[in-house]
């Protein structure tokens, strides 16, 4: 497990493994809404952990489609189906290689971007540990996703139309503690239920995803 | 007694290609699995590997012992040859990958990107995977395309060290590899499925 | 003899066969009668004027929409565990149904929304609960439609009924929890405080009838339609050889 977790940080990071793409989306997300919405820095600074938000998860969104893909295409899915590592395992390693290469460093960058929306000094904090809280469940899911869709030829689209209601709670809460910490609201509840969402799919969600993926391979 | 299959049927597409499939291998033994294109050798493999399930039929094979590999190498291209075998050679906790090395002449590349690789040396690498696996059982479809004669023999020597050292291998092809006693040739064409047959799933609507 | 005896396709289509016609024609009846009775037959409520009366649609396509999805939980789930055919393409059948329900009762809210609460639309957890649900249905829809294989797409879109369900439970707390809202509460509850009054109770209750009955009509078609493309792909593969 520990080296298909070492392959898959190792193919992230050479030439092509889009390691950079999710983190410049983000970037580029960020840099729009300024744009779209208009230059005034009070209307920026209130909406800065939404769109932090909004866009950490469609950086995460759009890199979901390698995590199967690849494999699948180059016929490393079916070796590895057979090998000894259980199909729950490859999920799940696979998640983690996503969230190390993925969500991790949009949690990183996220705090740099806030400067660009004018976040409120006490938002730093809040923003950090919301995506930090929030991203692996947007990676367990979206491995859901891909398993989904690891047979359909151009299934990008489809990947995200399916991903995206599923992301919605995660959102919500995630969104909220960011936006209520920022203004020094209470957190408690949308803390709790994060960390709740993210525990539990993390737990049971690669079950299903071994099971599609089974499915998809047969 | 390493691998029993008795009346194994198997089904692609909605379509039972294969029926009443029964055959042993016996470890030290191989087996050739012949007949045309579309037959559904791959199919069978697949079943055998544990990709598919059985239409009807019972497979006997004593688990943690088979490794497949298919038409494709799963050789990443952004990695080296070495990196790549490594990986594989994890993956099945064993640790030496000297001796596949140096059974495909794969030495000299070790450094080499894979994306580099020429198809046969793809192949190569793909077939070395399988000395690294440290696997009894070998499943083997379409081993030798892209292979050069040399090649050819090396993987023929392969197979015979590997026999001869209690393994045992199924694989599909259509070349001679001149392996001796200790090779049986099956030809499915006998298993072909009396047409016309229906996957169990698609009989259910008639 | 087991009820399961129904789950074999051509059992099934002899015997949806025969009462698709009466559901049919009681639905319409029950449809007609309901909705001539609500329009033109009961006063207008004293604060909403006439636009109250678009409740005998939206309602009861509400209630459809979210029963649907549920009914497609049991059947995947059916799928799942016993592999019925019947069973999963019901399932399909009843999301196309489902997702135009959807449409139909969020289409009717913001028809009633605009003149009552000023706006088309607005961020209130029901809309948007059934703007998520609406979602779910489309991607069900479209991973059917993905997939060739109509065994692996059955599986696939089974699981992720079953995954997308508990999400859109996650979701429907979430929105809550996220905006408290305008919606007004249940029309039909059992606490006579929050109920709405007898006069559009009784034309309200059978409009629900008739468009239960109209799901159920429209989901046996399909299922019928769905199990004969089968049976058409089977008898074709079959005389191919």
């Amino acid at each position: 497990m520990i080296a298909l977790l070492i392959r898959d940080l190792r193919l992230a990071m050479r030439a092509g493994g889009g390691f950079g793409l999710s983190l410049a989306f983000f970037l580029i997300v960020v840099v729009l809404v300024p744009f779209g919405v208009g230059p005034e820095m009070s209307l920026l600074s209130r909406i800065a952990p939404g769109i932090l938000w909004v866009g950490a998860l469609l950086a995460c969104l759009l890199s979901l489609d390698r995590i199967f893909a690849l494999d699948y295409e180059d016929g490393s899915l079916d070796l590895l189906a057979t090998s000894p590592l259980p199909a729950e395992g490859i999920v799940t390693v696979k998640a983690i290689a996503h969230w190390l290469t993925t969500g991790l460093p949009l949690v990183v960058i996220a705090p740099v971007l806030g400067i660009l929306l004018g976040l409120p000094q006490q938002g730093y904090f809040w923003i950090v540990l919301s995506l930090l809280l929030g991203t692996p469940a947007l990676s367990v899911i979206g491995t859901f996703g891909a398993a989904l869709t690891v047979g359909i030829k151009r299934g990008g689209l489809l990947l995200s139309l399916l991903v995206l209601p599923l992301y919605v709670p995660t959102l919500i809460y995630g969104a909220e503690l960011a936006r209520r910490g920022t203004q020094g609201l209470e957190t408690g509840t949308p803390l709790l239920m994060l960390a709740g969402i993210t525990c539990a799919v993390t737990a049971l969600l690669p079950f299903a995803s071994a099971a599609v993926l089974r499915i998809n391979l047969r | 007694m390493s691998l029993q299959v008795s009346n194994l049927s198997v089904s692609r597409g909605g379509r039972t290609l294969l029926e009443g499939v029964t055959f042993d291998v016996d470890t030290g033994h191989a087996l050739i699995l012949r007949g045309p294109n579309g037959l559904g050798k791959t199919t069978l493999l697949r079943t055998l590997a544990g990709l598919q399930k059985p239409e009807a039929g019972t497979v006997h094979l004593p688990e943690e012992d088979a490794v497949y590999a298919g038409h494709l190498d799963g050789i990443k291209a952004t990695l080296t040859v070495r990196e790549n075998l490594m990986f594989w050679a994890r993956v099945f906790g064993t640790q030496s990958i000297d001796r596949a090395l140096r059974t495909f002449d794969l030495s000299d590349l070790l450094d080499r990107s894979g994306g580099m690789l020429s198809a046969g040396q793809k192949r190569r690498l793909g077939l070395a995977r399988l000395m690294v696996t440290g696997r009894k059982f070998w499943m083997l479809d379409e081993p030798t395309v892209s292979l050069d004669q040399a090649s050819v023999a090396q993987f023929a020597d392969m197979i015979r060290a590997h026999l001869a050292s209690g393994g045992s291998a199924i694989m599909a092809t259509h070349i001679d590899l001149g392996l001796g006693a200790d090779v049986r040739v099956l030809d499915l064409s006998a298993f072909r499925a009396t047409t016309p047959k229906l996957h169990a799933s698609e009989e259910a609507f008639l | 003899m087991s009820l399961w005896q129904y789950a074999n396709p051509v059992k099934f289509l002899h015997l949806s066969g025969k009462i698709v016609p009466t559901l049919a024609v009681l639905s319409a009846l029950s449809l007609v009668i309901s909705l001539y009775w609500g329009f033109f037959l009961t006063p207008d409520d004293y604060k909403q004027g006439a636009t109250v009366k678009i409740i005998y649609i939206h309602v009861p396509s509400a209630l459809v929409a979210i029963n649907a999805w549920f009914m497609m939980l049991v059947t995947s789930l059916i799928w799942l565990v016993r592999r019925h055919h019947v069973s999963v393409l019901a399932s399909k059948a009843a999301s196309y149904v489902g997702v135009v329900m959807t449409l139909v009762a969020l289409i009717t809210g913001a028809f009633w929304g605009q003149p009552m609460w000023g706006t088309w639309w607005a961020w209130d957890p029901r809309l948007t609960s059934f703007l998520i649900l609406f979602l779910f249905y489309l991607g069900y829809i479209a991973l059917w439609a993905g997939i060739d294989d109509p065994d692996t797409a059955a599986d696939l879109t089974s699981v992720l009924c079953i995954v997308g369900s508990v999400f859109a439970v996650l979701s429907r707390y979430a929105v809550n929890f996220w905006n408290q809202g305008l919606h007004q509460g249940a029309s039909l509850s059992l606490d006579k405080e929050e109920h709405v009054s007898d006069v559009f109770y009784f034309p309200l209750l059978l409009a629900i009838a008739g468009f239960v009955l109209l799901f159920i009509v429209l989901t046996l078609v399909g299922t019928r339609t769905e199990i004969r493309q089968r049976r058409a792909r089977a008898l074709l593969a079959r005389s191919k050889g």
